[in-house]
């Protein structure tokens, strides 16, 4: 069984399914028999979650004026 | 001809205007305050090269492409700064285990999410500005902007790799700087009981 520090090491790449099929058993079975590698695995999942959820769409007023603006020069330069 | 110019002025407009949102918001979090520029600058590249984009549909991931590039050029002189990162004490840090250690809300059945909690939008975004471009460009662009490590290699034109080890590099460094931020910012004192 591989250690604890080997686990917590490839916790987010096993997440994201980029570790190889024979990495991926040996961290299943530490899993399987590990609890504090379990709440390490639970957080990097919320860690992941947090990053994905913080993504904000918004753009202030004044920047989307300028950038409609600068999309509108660029317009009238090529019709020019 | 003159027609399909127009068309093809009025068909790049359309795109760069449902887009602006999404790339100011990808902006803002490669480049932070150089955000406005980075998207001007890709507007720019964008509407001069419109006419080789082949396929209309691939148009919003084109333009993320070229406005990567931007912000890449806005970050080299970043780059260029000496590495000051201790990658080794990186490495050997756990948040897991350091949120257990230090136990910031004492009364807390569920201590680490607690501590997630304390964290909105603008406060993971200003963690993400401390991490140096190199290792804050693929871990923003992955797990926010949902790009596969392989797709963010070819765009980025390294080794999968690289973008790999960059990634794992830069989820330690966001880990550590997540507590950095919240012990100087109070954001801990702000949840204590």
């Amino acid at each position: 069984m591989i250690s604890c520090h080997e686990a917590v090491a490839q916790l987010w790449e096993y997440l994201d399914g980029t570790v190889d099929e024979a990495d991926r058993a040996l961290v299943d079975e530490h899993l399987s028999r590990c609890r504090r590698c379990c709440g390490e695995m639970e957080f990097a999942h919320e860690l992941r979650r947090l990053l994905a959820e913080s993504v904000s769409a918004d753009i202030p007023a004044d920047v989307l004026q300028r950038l409609n603006q600068t999309l509108e020069e660029m317009d009238r330069w090529a019709a020019t | 001809m003159a027609e399909a110019l127009v068309d093809q002025r009025e068909s790049f407009r359309e795109l760069a205007t449902a887009q602006l949102p999404r790339l100011y918001s990808i902006a803002r979090r490669l480049v932070g305050d150089g955000a406005e520029d980075a998207v001007q600058d890709c507007l720019l590249k964008g509407y001069e090269r419109y006419g080789q984009l082949k396929a209309p549909e691939s148009g919003p991931a084109w333009l993320t492409s070229i406005l990567v590039n931007s912000c890449r050029d806005h970050l080299r002189a970043d780059a260029r700064r000496p590495n000051e990162v201790d990658f080794d004490e990186v490495e050997r840090f756990s948040l897991y285990r350091k949120i257990a250690y230090e136990d910031p809300f004492p009364y807390s059945d569920s201590l680490h999410l607690d501590f997630l909690d304390e964290f909105g939008p603008e406060d993971v975004r200003a963690v993400l500005m401390r991490l140096p471009p190199l290792y804050r460009m693929p871990l923003v662009l992955v797990y926010m902007d949902g790009f596969l490590a392989k797709e963010l290699a070819r765009r980025l034109d390294v080794p999968l790799g690289t973008v790999l080890a960059r990634l794992h590099r830069g989820r330690k460094l966001f880990e550590k700087q997540l507590w950095q931020y919240a012990e100087e910012t109070g954001l801990l004192k702000k949840g204590a009981p």
